[in-house]
């Protein structure tokens, strides 16, 4: 079952490599007068959304056209059971159109994994309860490289070894944390998790980053900060007392901006509390990579479409 | 080993039964004689014309295993078994007795619900069927159940249970475990803490953080075991622990013994066996509450049932239609089927590991079952005189389980595809075949 | 003994879901012919067979650059592409030859056609190889196409497809190094370095000391040990 990608935990460093090197070269589309390749012309891409995000369907979506591969959208609010119709009926009608590629977000960790069982084309996560959003990892590890002048090359780039990258935030909550946790470490760097307690997952021992509650002292340490978003249900699941006690100790503001190291940058998945994890001041700085992590998407997924439909499908 | 030979078509209707060659609790071969429902003797036995003989060489014999925690979803839920598929599936299983929890729909909380259950049990005839009356009005948790009516009603309901639901109020729990001393009742708990367990998909540990979904911790199930114990205590009731998961739970349960209280405890086939690794294929035939756990929580469940610690083996077997389980994992249904396979699994975890020999799996199967439940003519040893409740089965042939061919009705089994030891060959109800050569008698 | 975990084993995440694997082929992909048999009184020859040494491509890239600046008079407005991965040196090469002869500065770079490949489906999703196009782009310009062997010319259909989406050339023509023939598709080369009459079963290696530290064009037979070099031949 290799023709899908469902987990950024299992790609190889080579494979992590070539994504990011193939979308390099992609990413060249963008600065053409005619902003398309032929190479999906005739196949189907569908995406799948049970739950909103228009930011992350357009990137596919994009990605997709560029490639002249012609897109479906279903958007299905709520859960599947709610709506009537099962997540595997839905996968039998993608089916039955002829899908090459189902591009899934579902509230519900696993979905992809059950989509993969009943449908013949390639199972594309993009993003399943707080299991992973492996694309979502791979533009960031793309900026991240981009922006710290690492050499990509056909499929031999160079990676991420050695840069320090605090992640910030809601980890237990976070598949944008875990598929970044993984890859990250995939690609070399070292992995700083800072978050309160009541955030972290318990038995995180044996992941591969350390971990620690205080922000001010990891910032002076780290080449890359990645903020989390922070959701105000999980302030009513008393995971913190409130959100200004939120803000002031895990918040990125313009002092803890300067702590930063010469030449580290801001990350953030996107769609941001400004004012809660990060000031506004922050998000626009030069050190922000915020914008581009949006461009940059829609590269890394055309690489990501190119690389599981542009060629022969493996065998099963 | 040549196949039991019975004749036909008197076989169910005869009363006279030498069984040839069997192994009584593992040990040397030997005849066991039945007449008229009960053991007559057990040693070299007579055929005499009428008498039907069964050729059980290489056979084990054991009591007719009782038990403590099935789910047969009539009524209500017929769509995922009946009373008639539920015994049938149990009877083949080696069961002659399994008590029936009441989280029906109409939930088994009056005389009325639990006599009607008592008598579709009767009617089938498979195994005797046990209702369990349910602690509280609805299994609300918020007033008790008319308990007294329903231990006096032709179910005789001696076991009351809201599992499914956790009774977490302290005030209830303690009220129903005073209650029931009247008519020497017990209180079988289902140990979950239902704030901490908000959400939970499966177990908290390293796996679910892994792999996203919202973690189930032991505490939650440790933490009512250790109040309710202490109020069992506290006044002089009897207390049984369902589908106990934990190693910490396990402990509570052998300090809470050592004091000399009242509790008693079992544990499911499943959480002998299987571990939370198995999740990570997010297919919810593993979905099962309590969750599976780790490695380390199944060897202190097999340690606990080795000493007595944990009292006897119940299946809570847990059967659902496909459209229940064939889903995401977040909104697919809780439970695992486990009737036709719980010999078979005990026999891998413990007898092949060297922890139960076959006296022992008798009484963690049948005797303590049976005690607890307060049944009467079940349970008893394989003796002159004792009702002819009991089960024979080869302990040598492997085999992979295959759901499709069993008589529950559901086919959300965990050992799908499992290549497991030992088969069913016969079961006796009072004297009466079951089930013969592995079939439907 | 407890139960072993499914077959994802204690990997996090899913049962070992990933990029189909690709094949790094390490040599210039070369288009796939279908079977049309031997060509007629050719045969294969047993061992590899060298019918270019340096000196003699050194000399034929001489001319070709010659030729160059004869037909563009005086390469006004050419512009050098190379179809990766060979092509690229030998369009490196050719400029810098036109800038000796001429003295000036011939805009080069390179081509990749992958995405534009009519044959993608055949085999695992390639690697791309470079785009770079020089800084006043292609518009108006004369196109010189440069590739290491001509063969079925599906490649440089694609590198036409590939130009169209790029912008509009004045005219494009073709240089290659080596034809050998066997073209199914209406394309001939304009500048050709040697013209080599091959059978199916051979396949044509190219070597430069850019890539492979060498210079030199081999014969030998398919399904030869793969060894350095830019392999144009029917592959499985």
């Amino acid at each position: 079952m290799n023709r899908h990608l469902i987990s950024a935990a299992d790609l190889s460093r080579e494979d992590a490599l070539l994504v990011l090197d193939t979308a390099d070269e992609l990413a060249r589309v963008a600065d053409r007068p005619i902003k398309k390749l032929p190479t999906l012309r005739g196949r189907t891409v569908v995406n799948l959304f049970f739950e909103d995000s228009t930011r992350t369907r357009i990137s596919f979506e994009a990605a997709a056209k560029r490639l002249s591969a012609d897109v479906i959208n279903f958007s299905a609010k709520g859960s599947s059971v709610a709506k009537g119709e099962s997540l595997k009926d839905t996968a039998l009608t993608l089916e039955a159109m002829g899908a090459d590629a189902v591009v899934v977000r579902h509230s519900a960790s696993g979905a992809p994994h059950r989509l993969a069982g009943w449908v013949r084309g390639s199972v594309i996560n993009a993003g399943d309860g707080a299991h992973e959003h492996p694309t979502q990892a791979l533009l960031d590890a793309f900026t991240i490289r981009r922006r710290f002048g690492r050499a990509p090359g056909d499929g031999t780039g160079e990676a991420l070894d050695g840069l320090r990258v605090t992640i910030v935030g809601d980890v237990l909550h976070s598949r944008v944390a875990r598929s970044n946790i993984w890859l990250l470490h995939t690609l070399g760097a070292e992995v700083a998790l800072v978050a309160p307690p009541t955030l972290l997952p318990v038995a995180i021992g044996d992941w591969p980053c350390s971990v620690s509650y205080d922000l001010d002292a990891a910032l002076p340490k780290s080449d890359v900060v990645m903020m989390l978003r922070i959701q105000q249900e999980r302030m009513n699941a008393a995971y913190f007392p409130s959100v200004r006690e939120y803000s002031r100790r895990y918040g990125l503001d313009t002092a803890r901006l300067r702590q930063l190291p010469e030449g580290a940058i801001v990350m953030h998945p996107g769609p941001m509390n400004r004012g809660v994890e990060i000031a506004a001041e922050v998000a626009d700085s030069p050190r922000s990579t915020i914008v581009e992590q949006v461009a940059n998407g829609v590269s890394v997924r055309m690489a990501v479409l190119y690389l599981l439909l542009g060629g022969l499908e493996a065998a099963q | 080993m040549t196949a039991p030979k019975v004749s036909a078509p008197q076989a169910r209707e005869s009363r006279e039964w030498v069984i040839q060659g069997a192994r009584p609790l593992g040990g040397e071969p030997t005849d066991i004689s039945i007449r008229d429902g009960v053991i007559a003797a057990v040693g070299p036995g007579v055929v005499a014309p009428g008498v039907q003989v069964l050729d059980a060489n290489g056979l084990i014999a054991l009591p007719g295993l009782v038990d403590l925690h099935t789910h047969l979803r009539e009524p209500g839920r017929e769509d995922a078994e009946t009373i008639e598929t539920g015994t049938m599936a149990a009877a083949l299983g080696g069961f002659t007795a399994v008590h029936a929890m009441a989280n029906t729909d109409p939930v088994a909380d009056t005389a009325g619900v639990t006599e009607q259950i008592w008598r579709l049990g009767r009617q089938a005839g498979h195994c005797d069927v046990q209702p369990v009356g349910a602690v509280t009005v609805g299994l609300a948790g918020s007033r008790l159940a008319e308990l007294g009516a329903m231990a006096d009603s032709a179910a005789r309901v001696r076991v009351f249970s809201d599992d499914g639901r956790c009774v977490s109020d302290a005030v209830l729990m303690r009220r129903a475990l005073e209650y029931v001393k009247a008519f020497d009742g017990v209180i079988a708990q289902h140990a979950q803490e239902p704030r901490l367990t908000e959400g939970a998909q499966m177990n908290e540990g390293v796996a679910s953080g892994r792999l996203g979904l919202a973690g189930w911790p032991a505490v939650a199930e440790e933490a009512i075991i250790a109040r309710d114990c202490l109020l069992t205590a506290h006044v002089g009731s009897a207390l049984h622990i369902c589908h106990v998961s934990t190693a910490g739970s396990v402990e509570i349960i052998r300090w809470a013994k050592s004091k000399g209280w009242r509790v008693t405890a079992e544990v499911t086939p499943h959480h002998l066996l299987l571990t939370d690794d198995l999740v990570a294929s997010y297919d919810p035939v593993y979905k099962v509450n309590p969750p599976l756990r780790t490695a380390a929580d199944v060897a202190a469940l097999r340690e606990g049932l080795a000493d007595g610690t944990i009292d006897c083996v119940a299946t809570d077997h847990a059967p659902h239609p496909v459209e229940d389980k064939e889903t995401e994992w977040a909104v697919a249904a809780h439970g695992m089927t486990g009737l036709e396979t719980a010999l078979r699994v005990v026999q891998e975890a413990m007898v092949e590991t060297g922890l139960l020999d076959w006296a022992a799996v008798a009484d963690r199967m049948s005797a303590r079952p049976a005690a607890i439940g307060r049944l009467q003519g079940q349970g008893e040893p394989l003796a002159a005189g004792s009702a002819a409740n009991l089960v024979l089965y080869d302990p040598q042939p492997r085999q992979a389980v295959d759901p499709a061919t069993h008589a529950s009705r559901s086919r959300n089994s965990p050992f799908a595809g499992l290549v497991l030891p030992g088969r069913v060959v016969a079961t006796f109800l009072r004297g009466r075949p079951t089930v013969l050569d592995g079939k439907p008698a | 003994m407890a139960h072993a975990a499914h077959p994802a084993g204690g990997k996090p995440g899913t049962g070992g879901d990933q990029i189909a694997p690709i094949g790094r082929t390490g040599s210039a992909p070369g288009p796939d012919l279908p079977d049309q048999g031997t060509a007629p009184g050719v045969p294969a020859p047993a061992n590899p067979k060298t019918v270019l040494e340096k000196a003699e491509i050194n000399r034929a890239l001489s001319r070709i650059a010659h030729e160059i600046l004869e037909r563009t008079r005086g390469a006004q407005e050419v512009v050098l592409l190379g179809i990766p991965t060979r092509g690229v040196p030998l369009a490196s090469r050719l400029a810098a030859r036109i800038a000796q002869v001429e003295g000036r500065q011939v805009p080069h770079g390179s081509l990749d056609i992958t995405m534009y490949r009519d044959d993608l489906r055949l085999r695992p999703a390639r690697t791309l190889g470079r785009t770079e196009v020089p800084a006043d782009g292609i518009d108006g310009k004369t196109v010189v196409l440069v590739d290491d062997v001509l063969y079925s010319g599906r490649t440089v259909r694609a590198a036409l497809d590939a130009l169209n989406d790029l912008g509009r050339p004045l005219a494009v023509q073709l240089a290659v190094l080596v034809d050998r023939g066997h073209r199914e598709l209406p394309i001939r080369a304009d500048y050709v370095g040697k013209n080599l009459p091959t059978s199916q079963q051979e396949v044509v290696r190219v070597l430069l000391t850019e890539t492979d530290g060498e210079d030199g064009v081999l014969l030998e037979p398919v399904g030869s040990p793969r060894g350095r070099g830019g392999v144009t031949g029917r592959r499985r």
